[in-house]
């Protein structure tokens, strides 16, 4: 047994830039469950909280890609503004179906990723100045595009992948009577639990089949009774999730697209070859070059990643808003830079995990969240932002320095 | 006894894994031009680091008296406070800045807060006249040649209160007249009273201007010259730069040497920004399976140039000439070309152009040839590339417990395993290393001398670029000589000897014409 609680302890130590900003995700969540008496963890509050801010942590799946590389995108916001203003004026001016306009967000994303991945890698010009004069650029087009004015509504199936809930998609189950006057029976939604189930048993597959491939390659892997323990974990916690959602509204369709999108770019970062040049060209340019690595194309697609990223966020956050305002989307590119950097991405590249860019993100969502709920004036809330970022990146730049010191 | 302005005492300097400088004693008279002369990586730049205060106070070993009395500098601005001022070779000129702004720069002329620039420009103008220049002040320093931005940092280093000048390769980038120049103005400064140490390639040029010359030879002082004795020749220093007993060993190695399978003819590479200047000029190389080639040539010969430009353009424009392998003409346009066609090549400088620092030994061995571990959709099997990594640690003895390690905390030789891995597992047919034991002990030199050698049996064409002559003579089994981006000369090992390498290697652009 000590074994495993040494194994234990060696997971957390071995990696703490990585591993502690899920420590401080976890501390800040259990500090705000404290401080609002338990109204965050309240199921109802969670899918708000993911309803929310699902747009910054889907735009967030691409910046962090951006500075690993060594750049930055500015115009996330401006663009969102934009992909959602042709798809406003697609469907609710010219009238045409709701998912012309879910498709066209999605195309003005990839097109104007493109267009930054043209002067970036082809022209040289560096990201900062790219993507400064496209936050002007998209902003303006947006004013034109909608013609200074604000249009809604979106028609209802547009909205559904931003806002609807699964319950009684495959129907509901009697769990219990409630208690009260008169006797209502109280149901669970099937398919948020299938889902549920489904989650943890692709967990348990994929976690196996990597174990047997890594001893069939003779590597280390952890002892078997942490290894169902991480098992058990997870499904534990994801099935209660699974079930505090099923006993409310049922599965936000936009957790599936959120998931699938961690999914994608969790793969894509660590395995494909593509991720691989991501991390090569940030971590050192001139050795990426040498090595063979095409770094122009590397950084074009990177900002055509990017812009789909931001034309989904798009297609999610219009449906939310209901509408495209010229306004819309101003200072998104602050929120998503900083959950990349409080998430432990390293401000010189070469440094950042997806991962760590969504917990960044849930990081602050819980914290507006939290202070939200703590009645805390809306005012403090970009100042106690602002000081977690900057602690956040002293922890990245302590860290770096300690390893060069022991170097 | 003379006046010494200078006395270092056993200097040592270590670095993590390599000792630099084993105790080297300096002793510079007043008001001489005193040379210091070494191969490269003997340790000359590193002593006049210790000396300015780059490396401060505590980081080395032995004392440094300064006019009589016992200096301990932390920092550049203490040994410019005391008149010790550096040039290096790389001029640190910025230059959009005019003449005058540069000479001030850091010592601005200042009234009630402001810079008086008729002060300044009128101050400058004087230092200007002091080295031999009539520019305007204001015009900025970009706009003038090489000669005259060395005369500016030497105005720069006056403004300062120089006693002590200390020139690293001053003309190195000059032509003969400016280099005729600078070398009259040092006569100058030292009947002024200025003392200069001045480091140099040059040998011709250290017989003319120097009074004394001491060598350093593997981070040892050999000897001080009194060039104005009698026994003072050219020949004597380089017996004394080269003259070290062979006490590194190299692994013994029965040359098997096959057919002609790489040849570079022609080559020809300008500068990529100065483009009237020639880096490489028509040189042509070739290489045999099983052979191990060296390339001699002294610091801005054009080595690392002419080989990054073979290897996928990466230095240098308007490239011109032929690169063949198997007697067939091959695209090298860019390095995945240079990949693909099986050259590979280790950089002199790992750090910068070989390692991605922060990221594990795994990486950076896949690094040039992830596709051989990836499938149809490009999906790099992790296992795989585990596997093939840990072959490659066990097998070439890199020193650290798994290949998840970070690259940044190994040592320069462990380092330097992780670049050859990489380059191994990219399966080349023509390997090119550029200085592959710059910075490395002994002992991690000895085990990438064997793990060449196991190349060359293998029928690999191996190209070596070393400043270490030594090395060169015990490795390879032809050597060819650059200097000033030509090929100077070509010796089989058994004709070389460091002192007719030596003298191939300064050949000079116009001896070589007119010994023709």
């Amino acid at each position: 047994m000590s074994n495993v609680l040494a194994e234990t302890k060696d997971l957390f130590t071995r990696n703490l830039r990585t591993s502690g900003i899920y420590i401080a995700f976890v501390a800040i969540v259990l500090l705000f469950t404290v401080l609002t008496g338990g109204l965050l963890l309240n199921p109802e509050n969670i899918t708000n909280l993911v309803l929310q801010n699902a747009h910054i942590l889907i735009m967030a799946l691409g910046m962090i890609m951006i500075i690993v590389a060594g750049h930055i995108d500015l115009s996330v916001g401006s663009v969102l503004a934009f992909a959602s203003a042709v798809s406003a004026v697609l469907v609710i001016r010219e009238g045409m179906p709701w998912w012309v306009g879910l498709l066209g967000a999605v195309i003005v994303g990839v097109l104007v990723g493109a267009w930054h991945g043209f002067w970036v890698a082809y022209v040289g010009i560096p990201a900062f100045i790219v993507t400064l004069a496209g936050m002007l650029l998209f902003r303006g087009l947006t004013l034109v595009v909608l013609q200074n004015v604000s249009l809604s509504p979106f028609p209802s199936e547009y909205k559904t992948i931003a806002t609807d809930f699964s319950r009684g998609l495959f129907g509901e189950i009697v769990v219990g009577q409630s208690t009260g006057l008169k006797a209502v029976p109280v149901t669970v939604d099937v398919f948020t639990l299938v889902i549920g189930v489904l989650a943890v048993g692709a967990f348990i597959l994929s976690q196996v089949r990597s174990r047997r491939a890594r001893v069939g390659y003779n590597q280390k892997v952890e002892s078997n009774v942490l290894f169902i323990l991480k098992l058990v974990v997870v499904a534990v916690v994801v099935m209660a999730f699974a079930w505090a959602l099923a006993y409310n509204r049922g599965f936000p369709y936009v957790l599936i697209v959120l998931g699938v999108l961690v999914l994608v770019y969790q793969l894509v970062t660590n395995r494909t070859v593509f991720g691989r040049h991501v991390y090569a060209v940030g971590g050192n340019l001139a050795a990426a070059q040498l090595s063979g690595v095409n770094v122009a194309r590397v950084n074009f697609w990177l900002f055509v990643h990017m812009g789909l990223l931001t034309g989904i966020a798009a297609a999610v956050f219009s449906g939310r808003s209901n509408g495209a305002q010229p306004n819309m989307g101003n200072s998104f590119e602050l929120d998503v830079i900083a959950a990349c950097f409080i998430g432990g991405a390293s401000t010189t590249g070469g440094i950042g995990r997806v991962t760590g860019a969504l917990v960044g993100g849930l990081v602050m969502a819980v914290m507006s969240n939290g202070m939200s709920l703590m009645g805390v004036p809306q005012s403090l809330q970009p100042i106690v932002k602002g000081l977690v970022l900057l602690i956040a990146v002293a922890f990245d730049i302590y860290n770096k320095r300690r390893a060069g010191a022991a170097r | 006894m003379t006046d010494a302005i200078l006395e270092m005492r056993g200097i040592t300097k270590d670095f993590p894994g390599v000792k630099v400088l084993k105790g080297v004693n300096l002793s510079v008279a007043r008001g001489e031009i005193h040379a210091i002369c070494g191969e490269n990586g003997a340790g000359k730049s590193t002593l006049m680091k210790v000396l300015s205060g780059v490396y401060p106070h505590g980081s080395y070993g032995g004392d440094i008296l300064f006019d009589g009395q016992e200096v301990s500098f932390s920092s550049i601005r203490d040994s410019e406070q005391q008149g010790i001022v550096i040039i290096h070779q790389e001029l640190a000129l910025v230059p959009f800045l005019s003449v005058a702004e540069n000479i001030f720069l850091g010592n601005e002329r200042v009234r009630g807060g402001l810079i008086d620039w008729n002060q300044a420009n009128h101050e400058a103008a004087e230092y200007m006249a002091r080295v031999g220049l009539s520019e305007n002040p204001t015009t900025p320093v970009g706009q003038l040649g090489v000669g005259k931005q060395q005369l500016i940092e030497i105005a720069k280093a006056m403004t300062k209160d120089v006693k002590l000048l200390i020139l690293d390769e001053p003309t190195a980038a000059l032509n003969d007249t400016d280099s005729e120049h600078l070398l009259g103005l040092l006569r100058e400064l030292r009947d002024q009273g200025i003392t200069c140490i001045i480091i140099s390639h040059k040998l011709g040029e250290i017989e003319a201007v120097a009074d004394s010359t001491t060598i350093i030879r593997d981070g040892e002082s050999i000897e001080t010259i009194d060039m104005h004795g009698a026994d003072a020749s050219q020949d004597r220093i380089i017996r004394g730069m080269v003259g070290r007993s062979l006490d590194h060993r190299f692994p013994d190695r029965t040359p098997q040497i096959g057919e002609e399978i790489f040849r570079v003819e022609n080559w020809t590479v300008r500068h990529p920004t100065q483009a009237d200047r020639l880096v490489v000029d028509d040189a042509t190389i070739s290489v045999r399976a099983g052979e191990i080639v060296g390339i001699a040539g002294l610091m801005g010969a054009g080595r690392t140039e002419f080989m990054m430009s073979v290897f996928g353009q990466s230095y240098g424009r308007d490239i011109s000439g032929r690169v063949l392998l198997h007697g067939k003409e091959i695209r090298t346009r860019t390095v995945k070309d240079a990949i693909a066609n099986g050259i590979a090549y280790v950089s002199e400088d790992r750090k910068h152009y070989g390692l991605n620092l922060i990221s594990d030994i795994r990486t950076n061995i896949t690094a040039a040839a992830l596709d051989k571990l990836s499938d149809w959709a490009s999906f790099v099997n992790g296992n795989e590339e585990i596997k093939v990594s840990e072959e490659y640690r066990r097998a070439m003895n890199i020193k650290t417990p798994t290949v998840m390690q970070t690259v940044g905390n190994l040592s320069g030789g462990n380092q330097q395993k992780v670049v050859l891995s990489k380059w191994l597992f990219s399966d080349p047919e023509v390997l090119i290393l550029d200085e592959p034991t710059r910075g490395i002990d002994v002992g991690a030199k000895y085990e990438i001398y064997e793990i060449i050698n196991q190349l060359a049996a293998q029928g690999k064409a191996i190209i070596v670029v070393s400043s270490e002559l030594p090395e060169l003579l015990g490795m390879s089994d032809r050597i060819y000589t650059l200097a000033y981006g030509r090929i100077t000369g070509q010796l089989p090992v058994e004709e070389a000897t460091q002192e007719n390498l030596m003298s191939l290697m300064t050949i000079e652009k116009n001896q070589k014409e007119a010994a023709a």
